[in-house]
């Protein structure tokens, strides 16, 4: 907060206590001069109190709005407090602080970059251990999505990623609602700002559940393509400032 | 064909509808921006019950042999409409839901802020002191 260019690292957490006090010790080692905001999604366990002890400012939402709803409150914060760098970290021991500074070099070495995501498939000689079903799902939203942004995406669910301020500014103002990943690729594209991708090891799942569990993947899947083509043909795709209200209270029809 | 028992139900349904949804507003059980498509079947449905030959003219228009069944067609068409609105309806609430989460997470999180920040005894003196002074008054 102190520094000239307010850093946030974001980490959504919902129950997460099982691996919340590691994965911020760890954030705390790596990267000391990062401020710590834990957004707690209606967790129903003490991870509020774990991620609080471990030093980082928590937002506790009062129920569960999915990861969506999390992260674009972390984002409100981050606008609203000022923060010129967000980055994104899962709670579950997925993402490696250490890996935080790959993104933010490739974010330096493309200075028009205003997001950049952590890749699993980039590189050749980190096996990422997913279920076949998954890798594939993640191969399908990366061919359609590369084709629609024009841009080779490799990994578009990956949620370990490193924003700038505009990047933060557009997220906290419009963010995809239950399965955010992949539409914010598009979106970002849509609203003319620019992604890059870097290689990054991810480990599998310290505890807890994934908010995507095998059985939903289907329906994950349904989703997320309908959001993808939704979103192509959004007449508005965001509310710029001067818009009507996006929440108001005429008429839905 | 349309017999006038059919037609005298078909009538008091509507009316009934119509009387329900007014009542409802009026004891403001129901808001009006809610209370709008309700209000328009009721009425509808009121005049092509009443109107026999706007009703059979309406039939052989889209092609339905029998009358009453194009007053179903309408009554259905109606229906699906407020189902419509009201998924919209929903969605908008949850999305206004959303955005009231978060402002309130970001606002506890500053009410803590503050509290750890200004110690609450120094403060509670001060309180005591000035409510002296107003009541010595």
């Amino acid at each position: 907060m102190h520094s000239a260019y307010p850093r946030l690292v974001l980490v959504p957490a919902y129950n997460e206590s099982a691996t919340i006090a590691g994965v911020l010790a760890n954030v705390r080692e790596q990267l000391p001069e990062f401020d710590v905001l834990v957004v707690s999604d209606g967790s129903t366990d003490d991870t509020s109190a774990r991620a609080r002890e471990g030093g980082a400012r928590v937002l506790r939402l009062p129920f569960n709005l999915g990861i969506g709803g999390a992260v674009q409150a972390g984002f409100v914060f981050a606008r609203d407090n000022g923060y010129r760098l967000v980055v994104q970290v899962d709670a579950d021991g997925q993402h490696d602080p250490a890996e935080v500074r790959r993104l933010i070099d490739a974010m330096a070495s493309h200075p028009s970059a205003d997001m950049v995501c952590g890749s699993r498939f980039l590189s050749k000689d980190h096996r990422y251990p997913a279920p076949v079903s998954r890798r594939t799902g993640i191969h399908i939203f990366a061919f359609l999505l590369s084709r629609l942004v024009g841009q080779r995406v490799t990994d578009p669910t990956s949620g370990f990623r490193l924003y700038n301020r505009r990047a933060i500014e557009l997220f906290a103002r419009d963010y995809p609602h239950d399965y955010p990943e992949v539409e914010a690729v598009l979106m970002l594209h849509h609203h003319r700002l620019r992604m890059q991708e870097v290689p990054v090891r991810m480990f599998e799942r310290g505890g807890g559940v994934s908010s995507i569990s095998s059985g939903k993947s289907a329906y994950y899947m349904i989703k997320v393509l309908l959001a993808l083509f939704v979103g192509l043909a959004r007449a508005r795709p965001v509310v710029d400032a001067g818009d009507r209200a996006p929440v108001a209270a005429g008429h839905g029809i | 064909m349309f017999s006038d028992r059919l037609q005298l139900v078909a009538i008091l349904a509507a009316i009934a509808l119509l009387l329900v949804v007014l009542e409802l507003v009026r004891r403001r059980r129901l808001l009006e921006r809610y209370a709008l498509l309700w209000l328009a079947s009721g009425i509808v449905l009121l005049a092509l019950a009443s109107w026999r030959d706007g009703l059979e003219r309406l039939a052989k228009l889209v092609g339905i042999y029998s009358p009453p069944n194009a007053l179903f067609v309408v009554a259905l068409l109606f229906v699906l409409a407020l189902l419509l609105h009201f998924s919209a309806a929903v969605s908008r609430l949850a999305d206004q839901s959303k955005v009231l989460a978060q402002r309130l997470a970001i606002l506890e999180d500053v009410v803590r802020e503050e509290a750890e920040r200004a110690p609450a005894p120094a403060r509670a003196e001060a309180t005591v002191e000035d409510l002296e002074a107003i009541t010595r008054r």
